[in-house]
Parts: C-alpha cells; structure tokens; sequence
C-alpha cells in the first residue's frame, strides 16, 4: 500500500463521523510522525475540502507538524505554576544535556501543576522535577 | 491479605504511584486503584483500612506494612484538609474506583438519571435554574438560562458539548473529575440532553491529557446503556490554548482552525454545526446529578453567598506547601485558602502574589487577601475566579516578568481572527521589554526623514507607561474573546502592586 492509500483509507475509517478533520489529522500525525503537503492533498480529495483549508487547520494547531522530528521528545511545562515552582532555573542545565539529539519543547500546562516542575514523554508523566532529575529525564530519553 | 487503596491518577503516577503498587504487590498485598483524594503533597498516598501513608516510596512499603512507618498521617477522611472540605462534585474522590460501575452505583450513581426520566423538560431546567448553578469554566453563566434557551430554541438536532480543554495553568479540576469519576460527567451530560432534547453530546478535551481521554472512552463504552439514546464521543483537541473558548472549540470539533467566532448568534441558538447546542465545562456538568437528587437543587442554593451558589472545587497549585483540590462553598478568603489550608509556601519563603483563574487572571496582592471567594467580590476587584485556579509566588518572583509572559503566552495561543489581541499581544511584550530596559532611542527606520510620523526622540517611562494602559484597554475592550479581552488583567495587577519590578 502507498502512503497516499493507507492516509486515504484512514481518511475512510472516519466516515461517518461529524466533522472528521481533527481526528484524522491526529491518526496521520501519529503514523507518519507529521502532516505534510502530500498529505494534505489526500485529505483535501477525500473530504471534498480545498487545500487551503486544510492547511489552514494542520498550521493552525500545535500539536501537527509538517516535518517529521525523529528524535525523542520531551515536553517541559513552562506555565505559571511551574514556573513559581522553579521550572525556569532548570532550563539551561536540561538544554546542554538536550543538545541536538533530545528535542526539548514548551508545553502549557500538564495539569499536575501543584507538584511541579513537570514533564512528559509521550503518556509518561514525570513530576516534582529538580535540575538532576530533569538532565536524568533528557539523558535517558 | 491487606487491601491497599493507591490512586491511578495522573498526578500519582507522575509522582511514581505505579512503582509504589508494585511494591505492595510484591509484598503480597492486595491493590486497588481508585481515584485521588486530591491531597497533592502526599502523592502517592496509599490508604490500608482508612489509614493513609504518603508519600511513598517502593522502599518505603516494608516499613508501611510492619506498622513502623513515619509516613503515617493518620485516618484519611478525618485529615483536616479534607475533614474542612465540603465535597459534592468530588464526593467520590480518593472512595471509588474510576470505571466501576458497580461502585459507581454503589454511590448513588444513576439515580438523578433515573429520576429525571419521570421529569419534563421544563421541569428539569427549572430544577437545574433554583439551584444557582453557574458555568464554571470561567464566565459564570446561569446554567439554567443557557438550558432554558436552547430548550426553547427551534431545531431538529441539538448538541451538548462538554468543555475539558482545561488549558489554565493551576488548574487541574477537570482532569481530576474525568480521571476519578468519568460516570459522574455522562450521567450530568445525559441529564443536560433529556432537558434539552439533544441525541449527541461530544466531550472536547486537550490532547495533553492522555490518560483522561483513556479513562472517559471507556466509561462511554461501560456506560452507554445507562446513557442511551443519548450518545458521546470523546474529541481530542490539537494543542491550542484558545480553543478552551466555546465557539473556538466548536470550530475545532466542527474540523475547523480554532478561532474564535462573533457572538451573537450565542451558541445557544447557533452552537455546533449552526444547531442549538448547550456547552458546558466538566465541573459545571459533573454538578448536575448531585443537584437533580430529591432536594439537591435546594441544598445547593442554600451553599455559599450572595450570587455565588454551592460550591467550587478550588485548586491550590503553584509555590504552595499542601497543594491539591479543595471544594467547598463559595465565600473562603484567600488568607484561609493559603496559610490556613494550604500551608504557606513549598518554599518556605513569605507569599508574594496569587494568581487566580488561570493566565488570564489578576495578581493579587497580599493586602487582598481577606477578599471572598465570589464571582461578583472577585469582580469588583478587577480580579477574577476563572475555573477556580489559585496559583501562589513567593518573594522571589518577578512581576514584571510575569506580565511579559502574560502577553508572551497571549500572543502564542492567539487564534489570530482579531487585531487587539493578535497585534496587541506582541506590542505589549515589546512595550513591557522597554519599559524594563529604561525605554528606546528611535531606530534607523524610525529616524527616516521619510518618516514622518515617527517620533524622533526618546519616549519616557511615563509615557510609556501611558502607552501600556491604552495598550490594555484597546485589547480589554476591543477582543472578541477572553483571551486578549483578558490579558490585561495579570499585567495591570503586577503593574500596580509591583511597580518596582518594572524598574
């Protein structure tokens, strides 16, 4: 199966559905690790949508990507209640230990934010962080 | 063989509760996972008997089981951090386990859905209208008028939305009610759907809280009989702050970029694919089957002061020594909610600031504190209770660095439809960078004899400041929604007690 077969087939695993765009997009997200311009072209034809809209919508949001990023993720909380828990005195440490190899993203609130720093890795939560655990968190991911 | 009770809520298991079970399973206990008690420093608290031990560690399990521990905080339901609670919305916390229905129905789970089937629809929503229940997500919307004019609202189709895009820092309510009690949430949305006639209810939640989105696609499949007609599905949001705004999150669940729409027409009589649609956030849902029992609706408007009916489950979260949930009756004052309560500081050192209700509420300042917790007090103070976030600062922040983030976060999440907020946002970081760094000579382009209507010579911090207050009201009053209509609430607050931290 090509890729643009197995984007159009979950494209028609959503049939049915009200408004079927987001779900798709994550489905492809997660296979491909992005939502390219191939892509979007497949979903355009499937849901009878012009390409600038769909485009419109994979920019629009977070969590789509138009490349994909092999490299492991580690997704820090740098909202407010982390950061009056100390989150920004950790940053620079995890960052030399990140280099190039680990991507080291901000992310908005994980909701654990009464025992923060907090940090996720795919559905792994990790909380109560200080500098040692978080180069920890990094060098092992 | 001793049954222990651990949570398998987020929160625990990001404080390690998984290794901890294991451990007691190795120990050859018996364990049983079930929600949080919402005591968020005694994460992960194992319960043996009623008694609590918190917070473990795997090593810590030998000396827990021997009795010897000093991890021992005694009798959970007689602590005083949950002894001084009055929990309706969070009456399960820390007793049930998340998707059993038989302790769900052990529980008293159902019985408002089974009640209101006898009911009409006008009958429940004026039921739902006596009890004063208000939005909870942030706005304080009568629940009962919203019901009442989608009700009302001709329509072959209507919806019910529940939000759980709970994108504020310091909050973590929702997650907690959709981890802990998912059943509690579809049986409030089924209720909202015979009210108002709807046959399909969606659940928005934010993509950053996978193990929500778990628990709540298998509870609509545990519980779909008890539910049916009425069906739900749960719809992942994509990482956009914004669309925690309902009729950006409508967009969203529509397949749409999250931004923001014109109100009118209100989503009560053009919601969801431009149907009636009732949207609600997880609390203010979760409320509805304890206030549709005999007498419920009567018990909650007897609940809390003036305006402001029954209780709000109140988050402690931030630099704060006994951070977790705590509902109880509106009217608490800050000072009880954090010396009293809370513990003071993690840190040890003296308060600075609190902020409530998220990014876009006020700093409040220490000599505040005896302020009610009250949707119109709140009001009143230029401040606001939002989704009931309380975030606290010790004497080492920086406000001045704060109300740059305000702007720096509102120009990030910004969906981008208006000028205010979109434009706004980032001026206001510059302009706050400025005022900081002791202002800006004209540059190269600004010095252009082309440039007419450039200014030439050196702004003062008065002047700037001047700019910064226009700055705010253009966006207070000119943004379609609350996220650049609200933005300035956290710099105008730091601006005016801390005015030294933008020196």
């Amino acid at each position: 199966m090509t890729r643009a077969e197995r984007i159009a087939e979950i494209c028609a695993s959503h049939r049915g559905r009200e408004g079927p765009l987001l779900p798709i997009l994550h489905d492809i997200q997660r296979e491909f690790g992005c939502v390219d311009a191939e892509a979007e072209r497949v979903i355009a034809h499937e849901l009878n949508l012009s390409r600038a809209e769909v485009h419109g919508v994979v920019s629009f949001y977070h969590d789509f990507s138009a490349e994909p990023d092999p490299r492991p993720c580690i997704e820090l909380c740098r909202a407010e209640a982390c950061q009056a828990r100390g989150v920004e005195e950790l940053v620079a440490s995890a960052e030399a230990a990140a280099g190039e190899r680990v991507r080291l993203k901000p992310v908005y609130c994980l909701g654990l934010c009464s025992v923060g720093p907090a940090a996720r890795i795919g559905d792994r939560l990790h909380a109560r962080l200080n500098a040692a655990a978080l180069v920890k968190l990094v060098q092992s991911a | 063989m001793t049954l222990v009770r651990i949570s398998d809520d987020a929160l625990a298991l990001a404080c390690g509760a998984d290794a901890v079970a294991a451990a007691f399973v190795a120990a050859g206990c018996t364990v049983e996972r079930v929600s949080s008690w919402g005591m968020h420093w005694l994460e992960p608290l194992a319960e043996i008997d009623g008694i609590g031990f918190g917070p473990l560690f795997p090593e810590d399990v030998a000396a827990v089981l021997a009795g010897t521990s000093d991890k021992w905080i005694g009798a959970i339901a007689d602590h005083p951090f949950i002894k001084r609670q009055q929990r309706l919305t969070f009456a399960r916390a820390g007793k049930t386990r998340p998707l059993s229905l038989a302790d769900y129905a052990a529980t008293d789970g159902w019985s408002a859905l089974n009640r209101v089937k006898s009911l009409t629809s006008p009958e429940i929503v004026a039921e739902v209208t006596h009890s004063g229940l208000r939005g909870r997500g942030g706005a304080g919307f009568p629940a009962g008028i919203k019901w009442r004019t989608v009700l009302e609202a001709p329509g072959p189709r209507k919806y019910v939305v529940c939000n759980a895009d709970e994108g504020d820092s310091g909050t973590f309510a929702d997650r907690m009610l959709m981890e802990g009690d998912p059943f509690q949430l579809l049986e409030g949305m089924a209720i909202a759907a015979q009210a108002i006639g709807a046959q399909q209810g969606y659940i928005y939640v934010r993509s950053e809280y996978p193990h929500a989105i778990n628990k709540l696609n298998a509870a609509i499949e545990l519980a779909s009989e008890h539910i049916a007609p009425f069906r739900v599905e749960v719809r992942v949001g994509a990482g956009a702050y914004v669309c925690g705004e309902e009729t950006a999150l409508l967009n969203s669940i529509e397949g749409k970029r999250g931004e923001v729409r014109a109100k009118p027409p209100l989503p009560a009589h053009e919601g969801l694919f431009g149907c009636p649609t009732v949207v609600h956030n997880v609390l203010t849902l979760a409320a509805i089957p304890h206030i549709m029992v005999p007498g419920g609706a009567g018990l909650y408007d007897s609940l809390g002061i003036d305006r402001s009916k029954g209780t709000m489950p109140i988050q402690l979260a931030g630099n704060i020594r006994h951070g977790g949930l705590f509902e109880t009756a509106f009217g608490i004052t800050l000072n009880e909610l954090i010396h009293d309560i809370g513990g003071g500081t993690a840190s040890g050192r003296p308060v600075k600031a609190v902020q409530v209700g998220g990014p876009l509420g006020a700093y409040i300042h220490p000599s505040q504190f005896d302020l009610p917790f009250d949707y119109e007090a709140y009001a009143g103070a230029d401040a606001l209770i939002g989704h009931g976030g309380v975030v606290v600062f010790d004497d080492t922040a920086d406000m001045g660095a704060l109300a740059r983030f305000a702007f720096q976060f509102c120009a990030a999440e910004s969906c981008g439809k208006c000028t205010p907020c979109r434009i706004g946002s980032t001026r206001g970081v510059e302009l706050i960078d400025r005022i900081r760094t002791g202002g800006r000579d004209a540059d190269a382009v600004e010095a252009l004899a082309q440039m007419h209507n450039a200014r030439k010579d050196r702004r003062s911090r008065a002047e700037d400041l001047q700019l910064l207050e226009d700055l705010c009201e253009t966006m207070q009053f000119g943004s379609l929604c609350a996220l650049g209509g609200f933005t300035p609430y956290p710099v105008r607050s730091a601006l005016k007690h801390w005015p030294e931290d933008f020196a």
